[in-house]
């Protein structure tokens, strides 16, 4: 049984339940640094404007939010030197349904900076440790989140996917992590990272929890227009039900490709439950998936060097006390206030989009993207789902990477293509590894069929843990 | 100074008729408050999207159809990428691979006949905030035009003379007003233009380097800017030196234009697709409903207006100047015999009225003015009631103010004319009597005596007499 389930059917008390979170993390906090600020006082009561509603289908749930998505009053910084002192203005769409469906609002998570990164290291504040070994990071982008969920400080939180920046951190720190398909999940109030990648989900320790608070924040939103307008399934309602007959696609480029004994062993382990549950299993080709890192790593900088161009310094934001000249004002305030992944990700894209290379690089990445998406469908002809372990490792230590953004890049050779898609995707713990850390199994689905694609991950969790 | 051959092209903001911005809510009011339009999605707060005001889009083809243009059937927008403190978000979403429209024309008038204009295309962008420059040397940022929707038209490098360029932007104002597209108001910023040109020595060589004019605020501007520009040009080439690829920003009290920025300091604008806005198509049905709803464009009305009412095209051009007098006269040409007569007196006596008064066109609408009493004073003219004289200057403006029927005030003001003859007859004869020497003249043929005759008898009458029955009367007693 799911958190929130559990929650309910034992009346269990709210105000003891925030207290125990806030308790938890006072204790915890301090040597992880999952939160960046906690907001809710000990009554419950967040900052202004996040009172929650008094009945609702996550009624006294409490969650943690990532510092990329906006609650009204609250300071919001994308773990950046460039937002401090920021106080957001409006409530992001999931914040507002979250609300609305009596949630409590914690407080905002640890994060890469602006997203870019897969260790939580590029944080302003510093990097977010794993749970399961201080020594080591909880991935990221949204590691802050996973190890709230995963430390017990939190039953929930929401992180943001662009590139497997929810599943990555998941998979590292041991919890569930979803992302929705793109335009499931309303992007109106998180600060964009690449636009036509990134989705908001729920990082929670079951797979039922993910499933009750997607049910909360997906569905259409006129204030996003690439949100779908799809119906929103009873996502709960499918757990359970029987995975026989579900046709389970192992992408072969995806298998063989430098993982960790642990990662493949757990994928093994996920793939023969689901068959042994009457699930057929094929082996399937994405030839295209190949480039997908090399896709995102132009698709998203583009979009990234533009969407971080509205950090001049002029409205909000650090601004440079004394600038001799408009330029200056710019080159100080950005100088000043991005990190080093983040300039590199803007010098990437704007470099990529300038004239003279915008056909060779954006242009090309985007036939190639589409060539990938065609691939996805035609396997979607054939298969329910698509199987994949979630990171090719379990969690690195801190610092190992920093040094070598290629090898960075490439703990998200599994996660990418679902963005690049569009299409949801779920990790579950499958196991741990010789550390002991936990490593993650990957589902991708069909656009918009989250229930088959939790219908699946529900199985494997429950028959996984059944196991042992 | 030599003679060149002259190229220009004007690219022409015109700001689309709606009541809010093009993605977002906010209304567009001219002169508010600084900043007091404006929300997180126009103000690019972190976090907001842009959703596209549909009116906007219904315009913009709808422009496209009135410019003869062909509308997209793929709508899609791009990131224009540049930093200046009066765009929010760091770009501008414009259309720069798929314009609304693509082609298009505009026909003009010039001393060669008729000429037609091409467009390259027009598109849809939304507009920047302003920047205000105060006296201590700060600057401030007003946004409540960031967001405003646009229609950037671009023609084809095609314009010979500051007048055609003038011509042009005439008519495209006219048909962007006449087609409901924008009110195109240059002194509420509603229609702005920047010109690009060039000289060469003749039509047959190569475009010279071109040169770009932004800061004209009105189409006198535009004409005296582009007259200064090209005597400017051709004294740097007329000295053998070359023509600098830049952009100038015309000076209206100076009277000069003066280099804002050279080219090595040109954007390059990386747009790309705007991912937070969806492509959408659009269907034939659309565009051939737009066609059919369309109003009727200035060009066509004038052609009708010489064939319905037999107007000749330069009387059809000065009642077109007006909308207000326009539809006047559209509604009171069935019921008076002669249109030309009444075109003059609307544009005539009438519009010297109206602006003496600094009344607008709507003074002449049914609530305003008694239509019915307006056609009684021109029948009183026809029927040499009145003189035309009298009616212009004293009846119509009497009954313009005091809202009486003019054979009322013709009454009241003693202006009628002596027409009827048995009371001519006694003035004539006593004229002719009193007047034997003249009398004598005109019988020995000097026919001018005739006018000398005429002239006494208006005096005798104090003017009232029709003086055209007077002279018929005179030469009927004088044995003719």
């Amino acid at each position: 049984m799911g958190w929130i389930s559990d929650f309910k059917s034992r009346n269990s008390d709210i105000q003891s339940t925030i207290d125990t979170c806030l308790k938890t993390i006072a204790l915890k906090d301090p040597e992880l640094a999952a939160f960046v600020k906690v907001e809710c006082d000990d009554s419950g009561r967040a900052a202004s404007g996040a009172i929650a509603s008094k009945s609702g289908k996550l009624r006294g749930v409490p969650i943690a939010l990532k510092d990329n998505i906006c609650v009204k009053g609250w300071e919001i910084t994308c773990a950046s030197r460039i937002l401090k002192g920021y106080v957001a203005p409006y409530h992001a769409t999931v914040v507002e349904r979250l609300l609305s469906e009596g949630a409590v609002l914690i407080g905002r998570t640890n994060m890469d900076e602006f997203a870019f990164g897969s260790s939580c290291e590029t944080s302003a504040y510093g990097p977010t440790r794993n749970p399961h070994d201080p020594s080591r990071a909880p991935g990221g982008s949204s590691g802050g989140s996973a190890a709230a969920v995963a430390a017990d400080m939190v039953p929930v939180a929401l992180g943001s996917d662009t590139g497997g920046s929810i599943r990555q951190p998941a998979a590292f720190c041991g919890v569930v992590g979803l992302k929705p398909t793109y335009g499931r999940v309303s992007r109106f109030g998180l600060v964009a990272f690449a636009s036509s990648l990134d989705q908001i989900g729920p990082l929670t320790r079951s797979v039922e929890d993910a499933a009750l608070v997607l049910e909360v924040i997906a569905g259409a939103d006129r204030r996003d227009s690439t949100s779908a307008d799809v119906p929103v399934d009873v996502y709960s309602k499918a757990l359970g039900g029987p995975v026989k007959g579900l046709k389970i696609g192992i992408p072969k480029e995806f298998i063989g490709r430098g993982a960790e004994p642990a990662v493949e062993e757990g994928f093994r382990r996920c793939v023969e439950l689901l068959a042994r549950e009457g699930a057929e299993i094929v082996e399937v080709s994405l030839p295209h998936t190949e480039y997908a890192v090399s896709v995102y790593y132009v698709v998203a900088p583009c979009e990234a060097s533009s969407n971080l161009a509205r950090f001049d310094g002029v409205r909000y934001g650090r601004r440079d006390p004394a600038p001799r000249t408009l330029a200056e004002l710019y080159e100080r305030s950005r100088h000043d206030g991005f990190g080093t992944e983040a300039k590199r990700r803007i010098i990437l894209g704007t470099y990529a989009l300038s004239s003279g290379y915008y056909d060779a690089y954006y242009l090309k990445a985007m036939r190639v993207r589409r060539q990938m998406i065609r691939e996805f469908n035609e396997v979607f002809k054939r298969v329910d789902l698509l199987a994949t372990p979630t990171a090719p490792t379990g969690a690195f230590r801190i610092g190992e990477k920093t040094g070598d953004p290629l090898q960075m890049y490439l703990s998200d050779i599994f996660t990418i293509s679902a963005n690049l898609a569009g299409i949801p995707a779920v990790s579950i713990p499958s196991g741990v590894n010789a550390e002991g850390l936990p490593v993650g199994f990957q589902l991708m689905g069909r656009a918009f069929d989250e229930s088959t694609l939790l219908k699946a991950a529900y199985a494997v969790e429950d028959k996984l843990g059944a196991a042992g | 100074m030599s003679v060149y051959d002259i190229v220009i092209g004007l690219e022409v903001h015109a700001q689309l008729a709606t009541r809010t911005k093009i993605f977002c809510g906010c209304r567009t009011d001219f002169g508010a408050e600084p900043n007091s339009q404006v929300c997180s999605v126009c103000a690019g707060y972190p976090g907001v999207l842009p959703v596209l005001n549909r009116r906007v889009f219904e315009l913009g083809l709808k422009a496209a159809v009135a410019l003869g243009a062909e509308p997209a059937r793929h709508v899609q927008f791009d990131r224009k990428n540049y930093f200046y403190p009066d765009l929010p978000k760091g770009y501008q979403i414009s259309q720069f691979r798929h314009p609304i429209g693509s082609g298009g024309e505009v026909e003009i008038d010039s001393p060669d006949g008729t000429r037609l204009i091409k467009l390259v295309r027009l598109h849809l962008e939304e507009d920047a905030g302003k920047l205000i420059h105060d006296a201590s040397g700060s600057s401030l940022v007003d946004l409540n035009r960031a967001g405003v929707p646009l229609a950037e038209i671009v023609s084809e490098p095609v314009l010979k003379t500051p007048e055609e360029a003038q011509a042009y932007l005439i008519e495209l104002r006219a048909i962007l007003r006449a087609a409901g597209v924008s009110d195109a108001d240059m002194e509420k910023g509603q229609l702005r233009c920047d010109a690009n040109i060039s000289l060469r020595k003749t039509a047959a060589d190569p475009l010279g380097t071109k040169v770009e004019i932004k800061n004209m605020n009105s189409f006198r501007h535009v004409r005296d800017a582009l007259a200064f520009e090209i005597t400017r040009q051709a004294k740097v080439l007329d000295a053998g030196e070359l023509i600098v690829q830049e952009t100038r920003l015309w000076d209206p009290d100076a009277g000069r234009t003066a280099s804002m920025r050279s080219k090595e300091e040109a954007h390059d604008y990386r747009y790309f697709p705007e991912p937070d806005l969806v492509p959408f198509e659009v269907d034939d049905e659309r565009i051939r409903r737009i066609r059919e709803t369309l109003e009727e464009l200035p060009r066509q009305k004038r052609t009708r207006f010489c064939d319905q009412y037999g107007l000749n095209l330069y009387d059809a051009g000065v009642l077109m100047a007006d909308d207000a007098v326009c539809r006047v006269f559209e509604e009171l040409a069935g019921k008076y015999a002669s249109a030309k007569t009444l075109a003059n007196w609307l544009t005539g006596p009438v519009t010297a009225y109206l602006n003496e008064q600094g009344l607008g066109g709507e003074a002449l609408g049914a609530g305003r003015m008694d239509h019915a009493g307006f056609l009684e004073l021109l029948v009183l003219v026809d029927g040499g009631k009145v003189s035309l004289k009298a009616a212009r200057e004293k009846i119509f403006p009497e009954f313009m103010k005091s809202g009486k029927r003019p054979s009322v005030i013709l009454e009241e003001s003693g202006l009628a004319q002596i027409s009827d003859d048995a009371s001519l007859i006694t003035a004539v004869d006593e004229v002719l009597q009193s007047h034997p020497g003249p009398v004598a003249d005109f019988r020995a043929g000097k026919t001018n005596a005739l006018q000398f005759l005429v002239g006494q008898l208006m005096k005798a009458t104090r003017g009232k007499a029709n003086p055209a029955r007077v002279k018929t009367l005179l030469e009927e007693r004088l044995g003719r």
